[in-house]
């Protein structure tokens, strides 16, 4: 009985693996030049350092796809964080408007240090939307205070939501002509443009919030009986809850940093990881849905990419279109229980 | 005192700055039931909670075998005291036994994996409580009486010295009362525990506990034995309870009794009344009760609902004095009735009484 209880696990995390290896040698060999295999294998292994596909793979396709596997990862995660605290199956960090908030300071930020003559980079960039995404999260706290109630807790994320987007529409409104293109077309999500140092700067930050994450796995499964029992139980449930809440801030921070807000990644990979597993067991699922988050973002970002080039889609539109059912799915599920 | 598992000191307890009770000293040793009843809102959860740590004392201390437990490390206390509280717990993808496994928190490493001794006492822990065919069901998909067992057994893999429940049999049906107190009565006597519970079942209350401590609304109000506390006037006082009584000798709620000149004269005795007596309370019909001895079974319901009750003193055979004023009493009323079927000598006078009506 024991051992069947690992063959589950081992498989759905054979099965991520495989889908996270294909996807990620799919968005090195797909886009607007298809390369091919012996090509991959060339300028992987340092050869032929003159042509074309070489500088193709190393210099777009490379970090682009590392990127989105790791913020992918990096935002499923957090929205696992962010459901275990609040109790919520719908929570995550857009939902909450935690990436809203992040997304306003770092238009905020940028048009103000771009009006000064100064450019962003990848460190500043991360605690402007770290800061951010602390308002946000912060102020999201302040209600679920004084409101249980979960559909409330989401609604107020939503409209939190709207109130940064509506800022940021208006400081983009504003900035200069120049600056405008580039806010755009962030303030919609891409994994496009990402250069080596922005690819350091996430492994730095999101890497090590994610191993910290990982080691957070034994409070949360006593978390997720309810804050007595993990009171009872021994977790510091105040330390235990400052920790979440500044992980999780962490990694949508990093993510909406470089990638700009990305939707329903942190809802819809953590329920199929769940489902998936048939268990919520935070040291299991906190891996699975790294591996999910991050074959779900490539994925995405693979049909973003590919499917009207050379015009290339926002992220959160195509993540919106496959997770968003997700999101309708698990209330329908719910309700329906609730009412048994 | 030495052998005091669970005690407080001067503890003063509420939400916030707002002190609701002052000055608590409880006293719960090893092997013992410590129970606290009183109404609602009284602040039984409060003091429960307070004595668990799971809120913040507003004065005083609470020693886990001696030991304050706020110099105690989360993890020495966790394997000290476990709780079943009344907080609904809903986790998700969790079968009963990931529930029962929680409670080893306190003793696995740094990831909470649990070696094959945890889950031995997991399985320990759910054979206890009769939960082993429970353990693979999900755990928001069985019934609360089930829960309530299956969160017990996460009490026991905690191997506490002490465990504090709140309610821990509300909402169950009386069958699942029954199977949790049971099994909590037979891990006291086996573990040697020391359990500190609340309980709004006063029958219950008065059978298994050892110890009783009443929770009012001017705080702790008295405590003492179950005998010294089940006292018909002493729990109306505790609960203020003006329409109806609480019966002591049978541990039951009697509603409040039908005024007005008695209609019905009824003959009991054996407990052939009780039936007859609610029956005309609930129907609105004011009676009077006759002839019945005082150690009658009938007795204390006939004194909660009739109108009237002619007694006799215990064990003697009923006098002239008690038959008079029941045909007097009888005379006025337009009906009789004659519950009892059998007469000895005891209550020979009852037949006459009968024949009179």
């Amino acid at each position: 009985m024991r051992e069947k209880k690992y063959q589950r696990p081992a498989a759905v995390f054979l099965l991520l693996g495989l889908l996270f290896a294909a996807l990620a040698f799919f968005s090195i060999q797909w886009g607007s030049v298809s390369l091919s295999g012996e090509e991959i294998c060339r300028a992987l292994s340092g050869k032929g350092q003159n042509e074309t596909s070489y500088h193709i793979i190393w210099d777009i396709r490379l970090p682009r796809m590392l990127a989105a596997a790791v913020l992918g990862g990096a935002l499923s995660v957090s929205g696992f964080l962010l459901q275990t605290f609040f109790a919520n199956p719908i929570a995550g960090p857009f939902v909450l408007g935690i990436s809203s908030g992040a997304n306003l300071t770092i238009t905020l930020t940028m048009v103000v240090l771009l009006e000064n003559g100064i450019g962003m980079d990848s460190a500043s960039m991360i605690l402007a939307a770290f800061a951010g995404s602390m308002i946000s999260m912060g102020f999201v706290l302040l209600v679920s205070m004084r409101i249980k109630q979960m559909s409330a807790l989401v609604i107020c994320g939503i409209m939190v939501s709207y109130i940064c987007s509506a800022v940021t529409d208006f400081l983009v409104t504003f900035a200069d002509e120049s600056e405008i293109v580039n806010l755009r077309s962030w303030s919609m999500g891409s994994f496009s443009g990402i250069s080596w140092d922005n690819v350091q700067a996430i492994a730095a930050v999101a890497l090590p919030a994610l191993a910290l994450t990982f080691l957070l796995s034994k409070p949360m499964g006593a978390y997720q009986l309810g804050e007595a029992y993990a009171k009872s139980a021994g977790v510091d449930v105040r330390k235990f809850g400052i920790c979440l809440i500044l992980l999780s801030s962490i990694l949508s921070a990093c993510v909406t940093a470089f990638a700009g807000p990305v939707s329903f990644v942190g809802i819809a990979a953590p329920h199929i990881v769940k489902k998936l597993l048939g268990t919520a067991k935070p040291l299991l699922v906190i891996p699975g849905c790294f591996f999910g988050g991050a074959a779900f973002c490539l994925a995405c970002d693979l049909i973003a990419r590919t499917v009207f080039a050379p015009v290339e889609l926002g992220i959160s539109s195509v993540t919106a279109v496959f997770g968003a059912p997700v999101v309708i799915w698990i209330m329908v599920r719910g309700k329906g229980r609730r009412q048994k | 005192m030495e052998n005091t598992y669970i005690s407080t000191e001067n503890l003063d307890v509420g939400y916030g700055k707002e002190v609701l009770i002052r000055q608590i000293c409880l006293h719960v040793k090893r092997g013992e039931i410590v129970t606290l009843i009183g109404p609602n809102g009284a602040g039984k959860s409060t003091i429960l909670k307070t004595a668990a740590r799971l809120i913040a004392p507003l004065g005083g201390t609470v020693y886990l075998d001696g030991t304050p437990v706020d110099q105690m490390a989360a993890k020495e206390r966790a394997r000290r005291l476990a709780v079943l509280m009344t907080e609904h717990a809903r986790p998700e993808l969790m079968t009963c036994r990931d529930v029962a496994a929680a409670g080893r928190y306190p003793y696995t490493g740094r990831l909470g994996i649990l070696s094959g001794a945890d889950w031995e006492k997991v399985e320990e822990a759910l054979e206890m409580v009769q939960g082993r065919e429970l353990a693979e069901r999900d755990f928001n998909e069985i019934s609360d009486g089930q829960k309530q067992r299956i969160l017990l057994a996460r009490a026991i893999c905690q191997e506490p010295q002490a465990i504090i429940l709140d309610e821990p049999t509300s909402f169950l049906d009386v069958r699942h009362k029954l199977e949790l107190v049971t099994v909590l009565k037979r891990l006291v006597k086996k573990k040697n525990i020391a359990v500190l519970m609340s309980l709004h079942e006063l029958d219950l209350a008065q059978k298994i506990s050892d110890y009783i401590v009443c929770v009012g609304k001017d705080g702790i109000m008295a405590c003492g034995a179950p005998e010294e506390i089940f006292t018909s006037s002493y729990i109306k006082e505790l609960y203020g309870i003006t329409r109806g009584t609480y019966c002591a000798e049978l541990g039951c709620l009697e509603m409040e009794r039908v005024t007005g000149a008695p209609q019905v004269f009824v003959i009991g005795g054996n407990g052939t009344g009780i039936p007859v007596y609610r029956r005309l309370q609930r129907e609105g019909i004011p009676f009077a009760a006759g002839v019945l001895h005082e150690n009658d079974v009938d007795y204390p319901v006939a004194k909660a609902l009739a109108v009237k009750v002619i007694s006799e003193r215990p064990f003697e055979p009923i006098g002239d004095r008690a038959y008079k004023e029941a045909a007097d009493v009888l005379k006025t009323c337009s009906r009789v009735i004659c519950c009892v079927k059998e007469f000895g000598t005891m209550n020979e006078r009852n037949r006459e009484l009968a024949r009179l009506g």
